[in-house]
């Protein structure tokens, strides 16, 4: 029995310790939020929070969160009122979305560490984010108007 | 004029031959295997230039392969592969080596390799140079390497004592468990580390600039 913390919840599983955490999430705890794109951390669709870091859950292992805290983009805010989440809902961001709970999640750690990204800091934070659709532009603004909106409080 | 070409001539000439001859000799002094720094006798155990620097050439193939350079890069951003190309999502350096925002090294190079085709390989303590000591390899003549590797300024404040522990590091013997389709390096841990041990104990020589 594996116990973990999920988004502030705790869960016990009964699965494999080195099943990876993606598969954790989805298919034993139900948070479908984060999703699979390449199983070998090239993509960053799967990309959630281990004590606050952006880790991949496609290649981690389910006995690294154990103690550890989780969220997951289900988690990132309480009233999906993050400033990443306002922003992105302002400037229609998403296409088909499938890659955006990542982008969020890695988006979210180079807000918490640099409140005023220039596009260099965010072309350098979000390269490991690719979005099939190209939605690249949107994003780019998203996170702009994300790192203001966190800047006035709003 | 007799006089002239008879004796003073050929004074002239010789001198000159000598003076050049002279400069031939003293130059060649300069064209040696050279100590790449002063260091202390501790670690020294038997001054040999030609068996340091043939040693080196050991260590020098070592440093030089993936498993070594792709973690000691010219740029800020990691190698990777055996061809060395610059890692896939261009993750930074940073300050101290260990990444940047949601691309920090240990966020996917974990404590163990993972099992598996193109998944990260891992080892506790995942990290490039910091930022203000970079101990780049890649492009680096052997005569520059090594002379890099023994200044403490240069080196991560190592001593020799230190730089002959290091060969031990676990960073440093993690590119012999590269993980499954990553070449190792081209001779066993044991044959660096008798190449590595012998080159700085027979005086650390920089092999001649070429």
């Amino acid at each position: 029995m594996i116990t973990l913390n999920i988004n502030k919840k705790t869960y016990n599983v009964e699965v494999d310790p080195d099943t990876p955490l993606l598969w954790v999430l989805r298919d034993t705890i139900g948070l479908v939020g984060t999703k699979y794109g390449c199983g070998v951390a090239q993509c960053g669709a799967c990309v959630v929070h281990l004590n606050g870091e952006a880790v991949r859950s496609c290649v981690t292992k389910v006995s690294r969160a154990v103690g550890q805290k989780v969220v997951t983009i289900e988690g990132l805010s309480e009233k999906n009122d993050h400033p990443l989440q306002k922003a992105w809902i302002e400037l229609d961001v998403p296409q088909c979305g499938y890659c955006q709970s990542g982008q969020i999640m890695s988006a979210a750690v180079l807000l918490r560490e640099n409140k005023n990204p220039t596009d260099k800091d965010i072309d350098i934070a979000m390269n490991g984010n690719i979005c099939r659709c190209g939605t690249y532009l949107r994003i780019r603004n998203a996170i702009q108007l994300a790192a203001e909106i966190q800047r006035k409080g709003k | 004029m007799e006089f002239r070409k008879k004796y003073i001539l050929p004074v002239k000439k010789i001198s000159v031959i000598a003076i050049i001859l002279s400069v031939i000799v003293f130059m060649s002094f300069g064209l040696k295997n050279e100590p790449a720094i002063t260091i202390t006798r501790n670690e020294i155990v038997n001054k040999d230039s030609i068996e340091s620097v043939k040693a080196f050439m050991d260590v020098y193939r070592v440093l030089m392969s993936p498993r070594c350079m792709n973690c000691h890069p010219a740029g800020d951003v990691p190698l990777s592969g055996d061809d060395y190309h610059l890692h896939n999502m261009s993750p930074q350096r940073g300050k101290d080596g260990k990444g940047l925002y949601a691309m920090k090294c240990s966020n996917c190079h974990q404590p163990t390799n993972i099992e598996g085709l193109n998944k990260p390989p891992g080892h506790p303590n995942w990290h490039l140079p910091p930022a203000n000591m970079k101990m780049v390899f890649q492009g680096r003549t052997p005569n520059q390497l090594a002379k890099q590797l023994v200044n403490p300024k240069t080196n991560g404040n190592k001593t020799l004592a230190k730089l002959i522990e290091h060969a031990d590091d676990g960073l440093v013997k993690a590119g012999w468990n590269p993980g499954e389709g990553r070449t190792v390096p081209p001779l066993t841990h044991e044959e660096f580390k008798k190449a590595w041990v012998t080159w700085i104990k027979t005086g650390a020589y920089a092999p001649p600039v070429k």
